[in-house]
């Protein structure tokens, strides 16, 4: 049974998203992602700066077993990025709400959270 | 208990070296030896000695022969790897290559003495036009993703003849990663589309998708979860209607040659894996082949030099191709490879290339019906593979993964695994026509009796494999800190 705090917003591709400031968000992946994925060996992500859109591919993620790309769950700009996960990417399997953050963001568009999930939804949407 | 000898340490070659220690004795130079520094430039010259292994000769061939043991390979066992076709390679094959009229050509002989190559080639590439059911064909690309490469390189060079090179190729989710992969290379953005809940390309999302900047299509038949696209001829049309090419990945080609035709299906363009269809070895450090053959419109662009044959049965290379676009390969592809796969058509005619693909479909029904009450078919059975979900087993905490590692215990290799990503936790198994019924049995067997330890016994799954050379190996560390070079000292 995946870990879905109640505090934390969603996306169906299984990013999740924390509110950290009015528009500061704090973006990661879930923990029932990460163990779909399995041990996670390489992390890949945006620089301080780059810009993106909603549902645009802003990293990607290698398992052992398999490749999977990063998607953003509400668009704007990189203002942060948790570098220590790139030279310790087991941190994303062991504490992916905490340690294993991967980027924050200045939200461009506010309004695109009401679009995301909330824990409820999510955890249906991922079947437990 | 004495220790499995299989799993006593091989020691790395380096570790069997002593100083002085030689296999065979040098004979004295006679010519005048001058020093290296006045033969070579600097830049090419060692600052050291480099740390190479002194060791006799009986010691080099027990070393790589313990280590032959300790491998898996189809000499060996059973090798249901989906996706990879491991049929057997016939030892026969391996005669032929190494005929010295064959073996010991040099490329840099005239094309009067290499004749009898040219011949062979020649016919080889009729044979697989008569396969594909294609107009012309090219023996050079040197594996399956260098013949993609090609194919959509000739799909650029046919729309930039037309006026407009186009942007985009479509390839539907179920697709192997080099698909996307030689789309990019090849200056395309590849749009990917869903596939249906069988599996297959839906021609209704495929007609939303198509515009005037679409190149191509490219879609594997059978296609990658195994299942034939059924609604290939209206695809085709669609495609066509477009303005676009369709390029058929011939990667499962094994399960269709004899039966029917991709030139027949309304393809224009096929590559063709010698080493999955066509029985030359996979890897092992040796070349492959991934020739591409095309309908006629798609003659000219084909990579140079283009084998001829004149009325009197002489063979000359053609050059004067001015739409072609350009050499793929040094001289004219891996002949070695090639040989090979012509040795496989030859041996089996006509009849026995079609009983061929139908012993492979035949042995995956079996064992797809054997295994489908058990293991669960999302997209249901394929025709020479099926895709096995391990979902099932999570509730007892065991992942496809564990399954694989387990099977290893059994004797066979286990199939792919994790892949194509949208079965979860896939298991990808493809018996291929090599196996007899006996030997499905027992893979079979293995199967089921796993999924009985998962139930009662899951953590005996988990720590498995218990009677290979190494046991579960930690391949996060593997992958996280990949340091595979031999440090220690030398003698």
């Amino acid at each position: 049974m995946s870990n879905v705090p109640e505090d934390l917003l969603y996306s169906e591709e299984h990013e999740f998203v924390r509110k950290i400031e009015d528009d500061i968000i704090e973006i990661g992946i879930t923990d029932y992602a990460q163990g779909e994925l399995g041990d996670i060996v390489f992390v890949s992500l945006p620089k301080v700066g780059e810009e993106f859109d909603q549902g645009q591919m802003f990293g990607t993620i290698e398992a052992v077993k398999a490749v999977s790309e990063l998607f953003c769950p509400a668009s704007g700009e990189v203002v942060e990025v948790n570098g220590s996960i790139e030279a310790d990417p087991a941190m994303v399997n062991n504490d992916p709400y905490g340690e294993g953050w991967m980027v924050r963001f200045k939200l461009g568009a506010p309004d695109e959270l009401d679009t995301l999930l909330n824990a409820e939804a999510y955890g249906q949407h991922i079947g437990e | 208990m004495e220790q499995n000898p299989l799993q006593r340490p091989t020691p790395v070659i380096f570790e069997h070296s002593r100083e002085g220690r030689r296999g065979t004795k040098i004979p004295k130079t006679d010519v005048p030896a001058r020093p290296l520094d006045e033969l070579l430039p600097k830049s090419a010259l060692r600052k050291a000695q480099p740390a190479l292994p002194e060791v006799p000769e009986h010691e080099v061939v027990r070393h790589f022969t313990a280590i032959s043991l300790k491998n898996h390979h189809v000499d060996k066992a059973f090798y249901p790897l989906g996706s990879c076709t491991m049929k057997y390679n016939p030892k026969v094959n391996e005669l032929t290559a190494r005929l010295p009229g064959l073996g010991d050509l040099h490329p840099f002989q005239p094309t009067s003495g290499v004749q009898g190559a040219f011949r062979l080639m020649w016919e080889l590439g009729e044979m697989l036009r008569e396969i594909a059911g294609m107009d012309a064909i090219t023996l050079q690309p040197a594996a399956g993703a260098q013949g993609e490469f090609v194919g959509a390189l000739l799909i650029r060079a046919y729309h930039t003849a037309q006026g407009n090179p186009r942007k985009k190729i479509i390839i539907p989710d179920s697709a192997h990663g080099t698909n996307p992969a030689t789309v990019v290379m090849a200056g395309y953005e590849a749009v990917m589309l869903e596939s249906n809940a069988e599996g297959r390309m839906d021609p209704t999302a495929l007609e939303a998708a198509l515009d005037d900047e679409v190149a191509g299509v490219m879609l594997t038949n059978p296609n990658t979860l195994g299942k034939f696209e059924s609604e290939i001829e209206t695809i085709a049309g669609l495609v066509h209607e477009a303005g676009g090419l369709l390029y058929m990945d011939g990667a499962n080609l094994n399960a269709l040659m004899g039966i029917t035709r991709p030139g027949d299906l309304g393809y224009d363009i096929v590559h063709i894996n010698l080493h999955k269809t066509f029985s030359s070895p996979h890897g092992g450090g040796g070349p492959g082949a991934g020739p591409v053959a095309v309908k006629s419109h798609l003659a000219p662009y084909l990579p140079i030099p283009i084998l001829q044959r004149d009325e009197v049965g002489g063979y000359s290379l053609d050059w004067e191709r001015p739409d072609s676009i350009g050499k793929v390969h040094g001289f004219w592809g891996n002949f070695g490879v090639l040989v090979r796969a012509y040795t496989y058509i030859r041996m089996l005619g006509p009849d026995g290339v079609l009983d061929t693909a139908r012993t492979a479909l035949l042995n995956n029904a079996y064992m797809s019906a054997r295994l489908e009450g058990t293991y669960q078919l999302p997209y249901g059975r394929g025709m020479h593979e099926s895709v096995f979900s391990g979902a099932f087993l999570k509730e007892h905490g065991i992942r496809t993964l564990d399954v694989a590692k387990r099977l290893l215990d059994f004797g066979v290799h286990a199939p792919t695994v994790y892949f194509p990503l949208i079965v979860a936790e896939a298991i990808m198994a493809e018996p291929t026509e090599t196996e007899t019924v006996e030997e499905l049995d027992r893979f079979c067997d293995a199967m089921l009796q796993i999924a009985v330890e998962a139930k009662n016994d899951p953590e005996f799954v988990k720590n498995a494999p218990y009677t290979t050379p190494v046991r579960r190996l930690d391949e996060a560390r593997a992958n996280r800190q990949p340091d595979v070079r031999y440090k220690g000292g030398h003698g």
